[in-house]
């Protein structure tokens, strides 16, 4: 067969596809998943374990990969996300959007037919919150885009959780409640120091829309709602002494920063330091927070307290 | 809330990489070398999914079997 030599489109890398998932958000999914899935009351076998964390992660970047087929024209024009795959042209959109159909699909039948149909359900209700309510319709209509798409961030505790016991009680809630509130001044302190590239492409970011001085009363506001709901999980008897320590001991620090960013103004040529301060110890106080439950747990069943 | 920002138009992706397939080319050994590693990859995910999907129908069953309803 002779092959004439007209252009065809290169077949995209496997590692950009795997990009598509967005694999460092990923990585908190499946560790609040986890600890969510091993602070649960009850016993799992470590098989199901495994897939319903598996499960979690894919449908995440399920959602991620749908996330950056839906947002490609507006990737392309900020500096923080012009070289993922699909602003840099290295995959079509409609493999994107297949990728992500066929990942958030298959995690939620997997989820339904080994773990449990409440899981799957709320797995679907992850994707679709984070895929449809926060990509599509609030992202570009809203500065609350972050208040109300965090929920989306929110749910993998939760998840894990009911894969252990199979229903849903107020403990998991607090999880989910407390990701919730701890995404607003997480991104916020993000969105303080790269509002530039969100103004050019029109996302209405709260730094942009309402101004310096509202995010920075807002980030202050969400941690102090933030760090007493942190220690409910103490309060109500779900969790015990090492955790409500640690919860304690980091939502000082977290006040601490908040205080500094929500005091200050910023100046020309302001290198930003407290918010990248504030930013990079949210991420941290989030990893600490549920490993501080997940050792709480142990603490209790092996009886170290 | 404030003033809504002056909206720019998003700007368009970079086009879909290409190249010109001919036999011996550069261009068609890199695209080989592409399909080659993409298919790798599938089958490793496939072939793990084949040894989860068996551990789980042998843990279930277990499960079934010590708790009969």
């Amino acid at each position: 067969m002779d092959l004439a030599s007209t252009p065809v489109r290169m077949p995209a890398d496997w590692r950009d596809f795997f990009a598509l998932t967005k694999p460092r958000v990923m990585t908190l999914v499946i560790f609040t998943g986890l600890c969510g899935l091993l602070a649960a009351p009850g016993e799992i076998h470590p098989v199901l374990a495994f897939t319903a964390i598996l499960c979690i992660a894919v449908g995440a970047g399920g959602a991620a990969a749908l996330n950056q087929w839906w947002e490609a024209d507006i990737d392309a024009g900020m500096k923080r996300t012009q070289r993922r795959p699909l602003p840099a042209g290295r995959m079509e959109r409609e493999s994107a959007r297949d990728f992500g159909f066929a990942l958030a699909g298959g995690s939620v039948m997997v989820m339904g037919l080994a773990i449990g149909w409440l899981a799957a359900a709320i797995l679907a209700v992850s994707i679709f919150y984070y895929a449809w309510i926060y990509t599509v319709w609030l992202k570009p209509r809203t500065p609350q885009n972050i208040v109300i798409g965090g929920g989306a961030g929110a749910f993998p505790p939760l998840i894990g959780w009911v894969a252990v016991t199979g229903h849903i009680t107020w403990m998991p809630v607090v999880l989910f409640l407390i990701i919730f509130f701890w995404t607003p001044p997480h991104f916020w302190a993000l969105a303080l120091f790269v509002q530039t590239d969100y103004a050019k492409v029109g996302i209405p970011m709260l730094p942009v829309v309402a101004g310096e001085k509202a995010t920075r009363r807002q980030i202050l506001l969400y941690t102090l709602l933030l760090v007493p709901l942190s220690l409910v999980p103490f309060g109500i008897g779900g969790a015990g002494m090492v955790y409500g320590a640690a919860a304690a001991l980091l939502g000082l620090g977290f006040l601490a920063l908040a205080l500094r960013v929500g005091l200050r103004h910023s100046a020309e040529n302001d290198r930003m330091k407290p918010e990248r301060q504030l930013f990079a110890f949210s991420i941290i106080y989030l990893f600490a927070l549920f490993a501080a439950l997940v050792v709480d747990r142990l603490a209790g069943m092996e009886g170290w307290l | 809330m404030g003033n809504e920002p002056d909206k720019i138009a998003p700007v368009e992706p970079a086009p879909v990489e290409t190249a010109t397939i001919e036999p011996g080319s550069v261009d068609m050994v890199a695209y080989r070398a592409r399909q080659k590693a993409r298919n790798r990859a599938m089958g490793l995910v496939l072939g793990a999914l084949v040894v989860l999907f068996f551990a789980i129908t042998i843990v279930k069953l277990g499960i079934q079997a010590s708790h009969p309803r």
